[in-house]
């Protein structure tokens, strides 16, 4: 069985990160499985996690009492879900769902925060491959608000 | 060239605003053309337009084109039934390389009613499966509501070998797929990109933005094709309507090598 420390040094995200500090993550790391409907993150929930996904779907919703359900983005193999652990007030904004069975890797967001304020090379390093995340998010939901299909 | 009149066999409505014309000779005529290619189709009386044919190429005896309602004469042919006439003038313009992808991964990146026509690469590459390395199609649409060719999307998704996937900008709890741009798909796509023709059609900032990721992900830009829409009148490259930079899209494409035109691609006045 792979260990998490194994585990995490397999996700692309982490691949320019120095093994001792992907060591430092694992000590912030477990795994978890959601069955396919289940709620991974609860809109307005303390954010206490973020995830990396390694099997299945997570979709990131809002509801809207008028119109149910509207789906926002999905997330699969690889990457990541869930940033609100990063800033106060550390409160889940959407809800998040698995669309199938999940496997995937929790991080303790104050686990992470506190080795980042620890450690602030590390700190450096994380909050920039993170940044990476974010703004790859933030031009994917332009594209959707762009409406490029015509 | 003249225009030749094809009997309509049926309208398919495709999404709420998007439908194909299935269109038979009227006299044994048939219409060879090659996957990418378009037609330009006459309402007597009306007008004429260009629209991609969107049909099998191994099955000419046969058009089909598909479209989406956006002006008089589309929504003239929406309402056209059964047996009525409809002018046809073509095959014209450039053609998707499906003999140069020979040996190749195939990747077709489509957007919106960008589908219709890579249709016909599909059913060309699937039927000379054996010519062809892994075959791909990532396909973005608005919503559910809107993706086209529903059935043969299934039917193509459920094949062993063919990798399809669809995304979609905005689900509702009754959508289980993707949701996110398509060129969200292209860095997970299991293709080689160095041995990868890719092929992508939809609006234009689509395919700017699906070219960035394919570059980004390896493929060479002179194996990234895409097929321009510009205002074509004549079809032969007289009238000038569809100048874009130095080419007429009619005569020189609408099918570009992306290498062609990733310049003018980027300057918004071209």
């Amino acid at each position: 069985m792979k260990t998490l420390d194994v585990l995490l040094g397999e996700i692309e995200l982490f691949h320019e990160l120095d093994p001792k500090h992907i060591e430092f993550l694992a000590g912030c790391a477990s795994n978890v499985i959601f069955q396919a409907g289940e709620l991974v993150i609860k809109e307005g929930a303390p954010a206490k996690h973020f995830f990396i996904i390694r099997h299945g779907t997570v979709s990131v919703d809002i509801h809207d009492p008028r119109r149910g359900y509207l789906r926002l983005l999905t997330v699969s193999e690889n990457e990541v879900l869930g940033w609100s652990w990063m800033f106060p007030p550390y409160r889940s904004r959407f809800d998040a769902r698995a669309q199938s069975l999940v496997r995937a890797v929790a991080l303790d967001g104050a686990c992470i925060r506190q080795k980042c304020e620890d450690d602030q090379v590390f700190g450096y390093h994380f909050y920039k491959l993170f940044s990476r995340v974010l703004i790859h998010r933030l031009e994917a939901a332009r594209m959707q608000m762009a409406n490029v299909y015509g | 060239m003249r225009t030749t009149p094809f009997r309509l066999k049926r309208v398919i409505k495709e999404t709420f605003d998007t439908f194909t014309v299935e269109l038979e000779s009227t006299n044994g005529h048939t219409l060879s053309f090659e996957p990418g290619q378009f037609n330009m189709l006459y309402i007597f009386g009306v007008g004429e337009i260009p629209i991609s044919i969107s049909g099998d190429p191994f099955s000419p005896e046969i058009l089909h084109h598909t479209t989406r309602v956006v002006g008089t004469v589309t929504k003239a042919m929406r309402r056209l039934t059964a047996g009525e006439t409809i002018g046809v003038r073509g095959p014209f313009g450039s053609s998707w390389s499906v003999e140069a992808a020979r040996g190749y991964d195939v990747v077709l990146v489509a957007g919106g009613i960008g589908l219709a026509p890579l249709r016909p690469v599909l059913y060309h590459v699937l039927m000379r499966r054996e010519e062809y390395g892994k075959i791909v199609l990532l396909y973005g649409t608005r919503s559910p509501d809107d993706i086209l060719f529903r059935k043969e999307l299934e039917q193509w998704r459920a094949r062993f070998d063919l990798d399809v996937h669809v995304t979609v900008d905005y689900g509702d709890e009754k959508w289980h797929g993707n949701v996110g741009v398509v060129t969200k798909l292209i860095p997970k796509a299991p293709f080689d990109p160095l041995h990868t023709m890719a092929m992508v059609c939809g609006p234009e900032v689509m395919m700017r933005f699906s070219a960035a990721e394919l570059l980004k992900r390896g493929v060479p830009a002179d194996n990234i094709h895409v097929s321009m829409e510009r205002n074509m009148k004549c079809a032969v490259g007289l009238c000038g309507h569809c100048q874009f930079s130095s080419y007429f899209v009619c005569k020189d494409g609408p099918v570009f090598r992306y290498s062609q035109i990733q310049q003018p691609l980027a300057q918004w006045e071209v």
